[in-house]
């Protein structure tokens, strides 16, 4: 082809359109053909952190129908954050955007619908807004509710933290808290991750005897003769703010603005 | 065939990316805070610049020179996403800690420096062998500097526990420096030190030189 005919702009616009016809097919089939593979993914990595909370991740081979398997043991039911009920299947029916199976409790929280906005007051875990309902995962054996599986989250200090906090079916004892994404600094908040720090949760009350959230961060290490030891847990070492949101977003996702009246009925006996 | 070799090995040492043209530096301080990501990230670089050359240098003789900056930009950008597309179905988890500089491979000056630089005046098998190039001397500083991140910030070496670290137990105190970002800035600087320390070559020619200091002189 010669240069005078390449520089035309008949032929400028010919190459442009051609070319962008072409890279937009290649770029929409690579999309649409890896889609389900992608939203498999995702779901199996939700499953794998809702199981890493509770403690019942399968060892060894983690592969997707191991963690499946475990993961049928878990019911999925939608809360209404306000009453503390759940929501029954005709209030779900009509509303396919609660499908427990595709709802995203995160997205709902952007949604003006489906969510409030915090007064600064009450938004210790600066989260801005809060969705009205949420998704929480039950484990029963024999008819007992073992464990209760929470979806938190909150500011600490560059990042949101998610993660989710797992009670026993009392309501107050925590299982495990395991956050799945965050972005905290590596090697101080980040430590929220270290499994030796985690290993401190277990056990611990959120609640003390009349009813109210009292479990806390505290710097420095916990005194283990002091009568309150069951409601404190250590902060993290150089990374004063990273426990301060911990300890925030776990006050208001226990208290009345988060699952305080849901785990207030469980402990009634009322859920 | 020697000419080939030495596209494709000039660009590692001699001509690093990274070292020599300081090209690309962002995503270098970005991902290298562990070895994995690192790696996966080099992978992706090297497959997209080495593609992006071929495809470039196959247009290069219908692309009219107006719009050539465009077509370099589709082509790269359409690969960058084809790339974030496939990691993401394959390696979750890994696309989820590179999060946002997959796509910023879109920018990263290596691979649209190649492109104009190479792609545009050569065939199309040198240009590809230049893309694997350069995305090896990227892969290579990348890896170097992972390697001295990873294991004096962390303690490990691909996420396998090298040094005991006294948050879990052992005895080496963690420098949490190296695990931000600023601290692979010191570390590519020692890096292209030692560089030219061996490869005198590439020491620059001062652009100026500093005048003498004026002197106070007595008054007559």
């Amino acid at each position: 082809m010669s240069t005078a005919k390449k520089e035309t702009t008949g032929q400028t616009l010919l190459v442009a359109f051609l070319l962008c016809i072409v890279c937009s097919v290649i770029v929409a089939g690579s999309a649409v053909s890896l889609k389900p593979v992608q939203s498999a993914n995702k779901q199996l990595d939700r499953k794998k952190n809702i199981l890493s909370a509770a403690g019942m991740l399968p060892a060894g081979a983690q592969d997707a129908a191991g963690i499946d398997r475990e993961f049928q043991r878990f019911q999925v039911r939608m809360v209404d954050l306000d009453s503390g009920e759940y929501l029954d299947e005709q209030t779900l029916g009509g509303r396919p955007e609660l499908d427990p199976q595709r709802y995203d409790q995160i997205k709902a929280a952007k949604d003006a619908k489906l969510s409030d906005a915090l007064p600064a007051e009450q938004d210790i875990a600066s989260i801005k807004r809060r969705e009205k309902i949420a998704q929480v995962y039950l484990l029963e054996e024999e008819g007992q509710l073992k464990k209760i599986v929470l979806p938190i989250r909150g500011y600490g200090l560059w990042s949101t933290l998610y993660g989710f906090l797992v009670l026993e079916g009392d309501a107050t004892t925590v299982v495990g808290l395991a956050y799945y994404d965050q972005k905290e600094t590596p090697g101080l908040g980040g430590e929220v991750d270290n499994p030796k720090w985690k290993a401190l949760w277990p056990g611990k009350q959120v609640f003390d005897e009349n009813g109210e959230v009292a479990i806390s961060v505290i710097k420095g290490t916990v005194n283990t003769d002091s009568p309150d030891a069951v409601h404190k847990v250590d902060g993290l070492s150089g990374a004063t703010l990273t426990s301060k949101g911990v300890q925030g977003m776990l006050r208001f996702w226990l208290g009345e603005r988060g699952f305080g009246p849901y785990l207030g009925r469980i402990r009634g006996g009322q859920a | 065939m020697s000419k080939l070799k030495e596209i494709l090995v000039t660009p590692i040492f001699s001509n690093n990316p990274i070292a020599v043209q300081i090209l690309g530096i962002c995503s270098a301080l970005a991902v290298t805070s562990s070895l994995k990501t690192a790696f996966v990230m080099s992978i992706a670089l090297t497959l997209v610049t080495a593609f992006s050359n071929l495809l470039i240098s196959l247009l290069r003789n219908h692309t009219p020179s107006s719009i050539r900056m465009i077509v370099q930009m589709i082509v790269i950008s359409s690969l960058v996403i084809v790339v974030d597309q496939i990691l993401q179905a394959v390696a979750y988890s890994i696309s989820k800690q590179l999060s946002v500089f997959v796509g910023l491979i879109i920018t990263n000056c290596i691979v649209m420096g190649r492109a104009e630089a190479f792609a545009m005046q050569n065939p199309p098998i040198p240009s590809f062998v230049d893309g694997i190039g350069n995305g090896l001397g990227y892969s290579a500083m990348l890896m170097a500097v992972g390697t001295v991140r990873e294991l004096f910030g962390s303690g490990s070496l691909f996420g396998i526990p090298v040094l005991q670290t006294v948050n879990s137990g052992g005895w080496y105190q963690a420098n949490g420096l190296l695990l931000l970002p600023p601290s692979a800035f010191f570390i590519i600087g020692m890096f292209i030190w030692l560089l030219r320390t061996w490869k005198k070559h590439q020491v620059e020619k001062p652009e100026f030189r500093i005048a003498e200091q004026t002197r106070v002189q007595e008054a007559v």
